[in-house]
């Protein structure tokens, strides 16, 4: 084959999609710099600003009580938004990929509604529904239960906007797994719940391990939606990212710069964490990676 | 080797959606016996072997296992061991462990011990003969192999019936043969009662005790490889058997004739009138004009499976394929005259 191509007039490019080198340069040239600018340059400049007065200053802003029950209301708020979308993403894909129901199609496009909606609008529907002006807010207060403004509001909206992760990884690869291998066990006599122990979870492990990690990423990121239900109580109902803001409008930048390396911190972990899972298991990720 | 009825269904009727896919279907499976379930894509046969297997339910009928009515008992209770297509090993689990799966899936009380597994597993390793792949993933198998891991793994929980859905369509031909002579190897140590699924005619002829051909949803005939070869019930079954050439004739007095002339063909009593011959390629020869039963003109030859054919394009328009023994070659538009040794009719 070499050869025979050897003896031939070498073409131009190597492949006839692609360009030649200048056009090749100036494309990662303007990648670069673009990445420089809007990602590399605002992620520097929020550690340079939180290190600005020294180590003291910044460790200093996570010495406060209101850094810490912020720090403490975030971990818990992801550690009940994000199992319960696990459960609810899983439960959700198994039942897309390998059943057939109507309103199905129905389903999947409710999935995605959390990713078109403005997180803000997503807050307001939680105010309007449990508010005190809202639909049970009269019942609510009856009853002496509060959600808006309290930890029950926050992992609400926290849920609404991070529950398409799972779901969204899991479908596509369920549905290009199929069902055999689930016939296979319950074949050899295992119950369904023993199939799905042994067989399915084991198939999926690092889409959801994967998924996990982003849903977990924005679990804690999130802003909008929590902003309209939290309140900003002081020390009560203010997360990371709330906490962050107040800082920021009280001119505290030290301060607030160094709650916010926090939550670079956690980005630039999940990053790194990612791209470990796609470079080691990207056939497990991709639904079309499947070895035979 | 085969004896009392091992399975029987019992008018059985499924249909997806709006699609019938089974018709009232009956058939009897007899303990130890080796059976092909033989039709054309859409026939049902998929469907009947999910169906016995417990993967899907039909509408209407029985299905029963032995004495016992297994219609509505759930698969993990029905003790069959099943093959797919496309392996469907777990991919995840070594070779030893995807055999041992469905011992361990047992609830404690009825599971083997750990050594007892062990030797288990050994021993069908040794059967399928793959005894050094214990500790192998799937995917480190080729086809054939990954098939006889997934037999073994229906082997190891001793079902009451062994199922194979199409088990050798994803391979290559050669491989294809080889495990073919292989199943029945393993059918004839272990008498295993059988059934697989199958669009092959060859792989079914070749393999089975019985075969039952499947049309449309129905069951068209059930017999030996032999009886259904040699005496096919219906223009289906022997058009499904393999490449048949069709030719009009009229019945008369248990006498079969082609334009005018009579052939060696007897007609089943009652047939009367215009019929519809039907031949194998080897059951025609090239004649003498004064005694030849058709007429036509060369069109092309080729060489299948070290077998000279010829087609031969008759007047009329149609096109007959002719086997013959010699191998000398006609030249194309030479007139030629057949002679139809042998063959069926059937109502037209």
């Amino acid at each position: 084959m070499s050869e025979i191509a050897t003896d031939l007039p070498r073409p131009q490019a190597a492949s006839v999609v692609t360009e030649g080198g200048l056009v090749r340069g100036l494309l990662v040239t303007v990648a670069i710099v673009f990445l420089a600018l809007f990602l590399v340059l605002p992620l520097v400049t929020v550690f340079v600003q939180a290190f600005a007065k020294g180590w003291d200053a910044y460790l200093a802003a996570f010495r406060e009580p209101d850094a810490l029950s912020a720090i403490r209301l975030t971990l818990i708020t992801a550690a009940i938004a994000v199992p319960f979308n696990l459960v609810f993403g899983i439960a959700a894909s198994w039942a897309i990929a390998k059943f057939e129901f109507t309103g199905k199609n129905l389903l999947v496009t409710l999935i995605d509604l959390p990713f078109s909606v403005s997180p803000v609008v997503s807050g307001l529907i939680y105010v309007l529904v449990f508010g005190s002006q809202g639909l049970l807010g009269p019942w609510l207060i009856e009853h002496d239960i509060q959600i808006i403004f309290a930890l029950p509001g926050i992992v609400l909206a926290t849920i609404f906007v991070t529950f398409p992760f799972v779901a969204r990884q899991l479908i596509p690869l369920m549905q290009e797994q199929g069902t055999a291998e689930e016939e296979a066990a319950l074949t050899l006599g295992a119950s369904g719940w023993h199939a799905f122990r042994t067989v399915t979870l084991p198939n999926i492990r690092w889409g959801l391990l994967y998924s996990v990690l982003l849903c977990n990423a924005r679990a804690m990121g999130e802003f909008g939606a929590v902003s309209v239900v939290s309140g900003h109580i002081r020390g009560l109902t203010n997360t990371l990212p709330l906490h962050v803001e107040i800082l920021y409008n009280e001119y505290n930048f030290v301060a607030s710069f160094a709650v916010a390396s926090l939550l670079a911190g956690l980005a630039l972990v999940t990053l790194g964490l990612k791209s470990l899972l796609e470079w080691r298991y990207a056939g497990d990720l991709a639904a079309s990676g499947r070895r035979h | 080797m085969t004896g009392s009825t091992a399975i029987r269904v019992e008018t059985l009727s499924k249909t997806f959606d709006t699609a019938a896919v089974l018709h009232d279907l009956s058939l009897d499976v007899r303990a130890g016996e080796l059976l092909a379930l033989l039709g054309p894509s859409g026939s049902g046969k998929t469907t009947l072997l999910r169906i016995i297997a417990g993967l899907d339910f039909p509408d209407r009928g029985r299905i029963v296992f032995g004495a016992e009515d297994a219609t509505r008992l759930p698969v993990q209770q029905r003790a069959v061991g099943f093959v797919f297509q496309h392996y469907a090993l777990f991919k995840h689990m070594t070779v030893a462990d995807n055999i041992a799966y469905g011992l361990n899936a047992r609830k404690r009380a009825d599971r083997p011990g750990k050594s007892e597994i062990k030797r288990r597993v050994g021993d069908l390793l040794d059967l399928i003969k793959l005894s050094g792949f214990a500790d192998r993933y799937p995917s480190q198998l080729s086809g054939g192999q990954r098939q006889r891991i997934a037999l073994a793994r229906a082997l190891a929980v001793e079902p009451r019936v062994l199922l194979l859905d199409e088990p050798f369509g994803a391979l290559d031909a050669q491989v294809r043969k080889d495990l073919r002579r292989w199943l029945r190897e393993i059918h004839d140590r272990t008498g295993q009662t059988t059934i697989f699924v199958t669009h092959d005619q060859d792989e079914a002829l070749e393999l089975s005790d019985r075969v039952a051909v499947l049309a449309k949803g129905r069951l068209e005939q059930i017999g030996t490889p032999d009886e259904v070869q040699e005496a096919p019930v219906s223009s289906t079954v022997l058009k499904f058997l393999g490449d048949t050439i069709e030719v009009e004739a009229i019945a008369q007095g248990g006498e079969v004739r082609v334009e005018g002339r009579l052939t060696p063909v007897t007609a089943p009593a009652g047939l009367v009138g215009p019929v519809k011959l039907y031949a194998r390629p080897w059951q025609l020869q090239f004649a003498e004009s004064h005694e030849a039963h058709l007429h036509g003109t060369v069109r092309s030859s080729y060489r299948s499976q070290g077998r000279q054919r010829i087609e031969v394009d008759r007047p009329e328009g149609k096109t007959v394929v002719v086997e013959a023994s010699d191998t000398a070659r006609l030249p194309a538009g030479r007139a030629v005259g057949l002679r139809i040794l042998a063959g069926h009719v059937f109502a037209g």
